[in-house]
């Protein structure tokens, strides 16, 4: 923590990224968490944050297809970049495949963690489009759900990637 | 109207996961006014101390800064909240409490500014003697937590905990006890003296944090006299009476709204960071809003601890002549709900058997730690943990099997618990059998493997008191409103489910609108598992009453009397047959294309709900558990639950209710536990307190639903959602016991604790 900031000039960041195929630039605090640029700067909230210690996964997005925790990397990170949110999951009003299976299966509760789990699956189903149990349970075990108990999200992942292998068939 | 229901019963999709999958969804922690000012709270740095003064000067100065304040700041106001007693101070009066106490609030343009001012604040402290657990706080010689006395503020039974100030001649000696309450009935020494077998034992119930994952947050804003405030609150009408005392407003210029909440599980009723947003946008005049984290959170608010003592006594085939319990809570530094859950955890200590002679006798204590209060369960998996592991131990000693020893022991169906309280509206026996039978058909035998039964039963529903109304549109669509929480339990979908099968229209037309003090309908509390039986009763009524208005409106219309109308879906048919929907009605009456009718509904302790408590939550399960004897690591085999829940509304959500409560229960069972060391704890963060993860989910899992249509709500409908997690930690220590060889005394079963145990060493070091 930088103590006596009023005597301190606060460093700044300029960034410009693509947001959800949106192109976006900002000047904010270099120490603006990618977390807070998405919620508070650019009205993404669908982001959520809870534990600040990358270990709940839901503040998951996905930085050039890869999931970061928006919680402590650094917004100035992503100057140059692509990022994808919950937000920009559905296109045109059709839910994506994961988020119709996360409600057809029940996946989901309060729905607080689901943004992460949603943005963390797709990265799974992204590198393997036919994960077996096993495979899910070991790429989601960085999510954590406090209202569901998690098989209906094992479910709901199984779902996801057969109706998108059907898609693409 | 017809019996054959068409919506109720069926698990049709929750509408509220709609939105909350395309992250369209608000919850608290999105609503941000415009000109909103952010608050952070500077937090104690002792476990007990004396406050001897704060300045505040430096961090005034800084830039962004607009406010700071302390108990100094609270003049005029009524300082402190409470909804049993108000001992609970807004921010630190003349002494902390506990280690992360509010001690200042800065308020400033943005967090990042007022995070910067928190270190510019200076507080002398003087250290008194910490009494870090009930042990401490019990000591004939231990200094008091709590100097003052305060009037209750609670429902009657807890009248005695607070003494007024004019009958000070009557007042008990003063000691760290926030609560008593004793239940006792027969003779037990006499029947303790004639029985075959007496046992006893003394286990440790772990203190635990629910871990809702938004912390808890507010946004309050301050203008002409009202108040109006948006947070994570499961009871905003709660809320809102701490609120209007804090600041001397009418109940009607306060005005508490609820989106969306990020999980509650018992952890969001009562009042939490209200107060410090509602001071701030007082003092301030701008909106403030305050987000704590996680550690924050688990500073605000845990679980109750226990150090439960149990003996019993048994005849030789096993049957229950006497029981004696000693519940010790650790309630912290606040009594927030303690005191309540404490008396429930005493109803609900000894089980659901015949106890003909019964002694409990339960204290919750003040100590210097993070105040305690709700979670769910609610007190019962602190005595069953004691309760049930003991008449498992009763079986092995006499040679019965544990579920014959329960069979035995069990109360029937409508038979009573408590006594002059309603009977049971289970058949525990037939479900504890269902248990069994699922858990024999895929048994190993292989060593290191054992099987748990648990049993509870729950005075649930809380004090019946609920409202709702419907609101019939011209189109024929309906809104719906009520005080009840949506906190991820769905009942914005069951609630919807309900009304679409009491008008007979498509869900597609219902909205349901929810807990918003200043625009909705009143409810007393979301917990108790009340929603579906209380609100659905309430709802249904409203219906009815708007049904009944409709015919009184459409008599006048056509010239006839209202009863000549027959109810139809979506409308009334004429005495003709011709069927005329509820808008076309609407219209007419006005005469115009325009009007609203609305149906009231409301509950109370009356008629169905007249009897206490409003029914039984039951919880039933068992496990198989897999233990590596080398690691001491436990897995879980096989997870059954049986939801004995009269009627599910909506099954497939039942079944996520039942696998949430217990998946919850196997975390306390098997991982969490915070722990102090000193004045502080060393795991406030969700790396060391360690909640399930995919990866521990169970290798089977059987969640039943029995439906006997036995509750007094809609349709037979009784509450669910805690059940399972109540008896889980009792089945897991039974297991984990039968596949080592010895009986654990406390949770979390950690896999040192299981080694231990398995290797005859103490449990712990």
């Amino acid at each position: 923590m930088v103590s006596a900031m009023s005597e301190q000039v606060e460093s700044l960041s300029t960034i410009k990224a693509r947001v959800n195929d949106v192109e976006v630039a900002r000047t904010v605090p270099s120490r603006t968490t990618l977390a807070q640029f998405l919620r508070d700067d650019l009205g993404l909230t669908g982001t959520k944050v809870s534990c600040e210690l990358q270990v709940c996964g839901v503040c998951s997005v996905l930085v050039d297809g890869k999931p970061v925790s928006a919680c402590t990397y650094l917004a100035a990170d992503i100057d140059g970049h692509r990022v994808e949110t919950v937000e920009g999951l559905s296109k045109d009003g059709v839910l994506h495949p994961l988020q119709a299976a996360f409600v057809e299966n029940f996946a989901l509760q309060c729905g607080f963690c689901t943004p992460g789990f949603l943005m963390m699956a797709k990265s799974l189903l992204a590198r393997n489009p036919d994960p077996d149990e096993a495979e899910i349970k070991e790429y989601l075990d960085g999510n954590i759900c406090r209202c569901t108990g998690y098989e209906p999200i094992v479910h709901a992942v199984q779902d996801a990637a057969r109706r998108m292998q059907q898609e693409s068939a | 109207m017809t019996e054959e229901r068409t919506v109720a019963g069926q698990s049709v999709y929750r509408r509220d996961l709609y939105e909350k999958v395309t992250g369209a969804a608000t919850y608290t922690v999105d609503v941000v006014p415009g000109g909103c000012l952010h608050a952070k709270i500077l937090r104690s740095s002792y476990a007990h101390a004396e406050i001897r003064s704060i300045n505040v000067e430096s961090a005034l100065k800084a830039d962004g800064v607009v406010a700071v304040l302390t108990s100094d700041s609270l003049a005029g106001l009524f300082p402190r909240f409470g909804h049993i007693v108000p001992d609970h101070c807004i921010l630190a009066i003349d002494k902390v409490r506990y280690y992360g106490e509010p001690v200042a609030m800065v308020i400033a343009e943005n967090q990042l500014a007022a995070a910067d001012a928190l270190e510019l604040i200076e507080v002398d402290y003087a250290e008194l003697p910490a009494l870090m657990d009930s042990d401490a706080a019990l000591a004939a010689d231990a200094p008091l937590i709590h100097e003052e006395r305060y009037q209750s503020s609670g429902d009657e039974s807890f009248s005695a905990m607070a003494a007024t100030p004019d009958d000070s001649s009557e007042l008990p000696p003063r000691n760290n006890i926030a609560h008593d309450h004793v239940l006792e009935w027969g003779d037990v020494d006499a029947a303790m003296a004639g029985a075959a077998l007496v046992l006893e034992e003394r286990v440790h119930y772990p203190m635990l944090y629910a871990y809702a994952m938004e912390p808890y947050n507010a946004v309050a804003q301050f203008s002409e006299g009202s108040l109006r405030v948006t947070s994570t609150a499961q009871h905003p009408y709660m809320v809102r009476t701490d609120l209007a005392r804090i600041l001397s407003l009418p109940l009607a210029q306060v005005r508490v709204e609820v989106p969306y909440l990020g999980g509650g599980y018992g952890s969001k009723s009562y009042t939490k960071v209200e107060p410090l947003a509602a001071v701030g946008a007082w003092a301030t005049g701008r909106p403030v809003k305050l987000v704590l984290d996680v550690e924050e959170a688990i500073y605000t608010t845990r679980a109750d601890s226990a150090d439960v003592w149990v003996r019993s006594g048994f005849d030789a085939d096993g049957r229950i002549l006497a029981r004696e319990f000693d519940l010790v809570l650790d309630s912290g530094a606040y009594a927030d709900n303690s005191p309540l859950v404490l008396a429930k955890a005493v109803n609900r200590c000894f089980g659901p058997y015949r106890v003909p002679n019964l002694r409990a006798r339960g204290r919750a204590v003040y100590t210097n730690t993070s105040p305690a209060s709700s979670y769910r369960g609610f007190g019962a998996p602190l005595g069953a943990l004691a309760g049930e592991t003991n008449l498992d131990r009763a079986a092995a000693e006499l040679g019965i099997d544990p579920v014959e020893i329960r069979l035995r022991n069990l109360v029937n169906h409508g038979e009573e618990i408590l006594p002059g309280k309603r009977g049971l509206d289970a058949d525990l026996k037939a479900d504890i059998q269902l248990i069994q039978a699922s858990l024999a058909r895929d048994a190993s035998q292989a060593a290191g493997t054992g099987i748990g039964y648990g049993l509870t039963a729950s005075d649930a529903g809380a004090f019946p008191v609920s409202t709702a109304m419907v609101r019939m549109q011209t189109d024929g669509s309906v809104v719906v409103l009520s005080g009840s929480t949506e906190m991820g339990q769905g009942s914005r979908s069951v609630l919807a489910q309900l009304v679409a099968e009491e008008l007979g229209v498509g869900m597609n037309v219902v909205s349901v609108v929810q807990s918003d003090t200043g625009a909705g309908s009143y409810e007393r509390t979301t917990g108790a598992s009340r929603t579906t039986t209380l609100v659905g009763l309430a709802v249904q009524r409203a219906c009815d009453d708007a049904r009944a208005r409709i015919a009184t409106m459409a008599a006048e219309v056509y010239d006839c009397a209202a009863e000549d109308f027959e109810p139809a879906p979506g409308g009334v048919l004429r005495p003709g047959g011709e069927m005329v929907g509820f808008g076309e009605i609407i219209m007419r009456w006005f005469g115009a294309e325009a009007g609203e009718v609305t149906g009231i509904g409301l509950v109370r302790r009356d008629g169905v709900t007249k009897q206490m408590p409003p029914f039984w939550e039951v919880g039933v399960v068992g496990v198989e558990v897999g233990v590596d004897l080398d690691t001491g690591v436990v897995s879980v085999e096989q997870l059954v639950t049986v939801a004995d829940v009269g009627f599910a509304m909506n099954p497939r959500a039942v079944e996520g209710q039942d696998l949430g409560a217990a998946t919850q229960g196997l975390g306390g069972a098997l991982f969490e536990e915070l722990i102090y060391d000193g004045p502080q704890l060393v795991n406030p963060n969700v790396v060391e307190y360690r909640v399930p993860r995919m990866g521990d989910l169970p290798k089977k899992i059987d969640t039943m639903i029995v439906e006997r249509g036995d509750g007094v709500g809609p349709y037979g409908a009784k509450g669910a959602g805690e059940g399972a997690l109540n008896p889980m930690g009792a089945a897991v220590a039974s297991a984990v016991a039968r596949a080592v060889g010895r009986w654990p005394t406390r949770l979390p079963l950690t896999p040192e604790r299981v080694w231990r145990l398995a290797n005859d060493l103490p449990e712990s070091d």
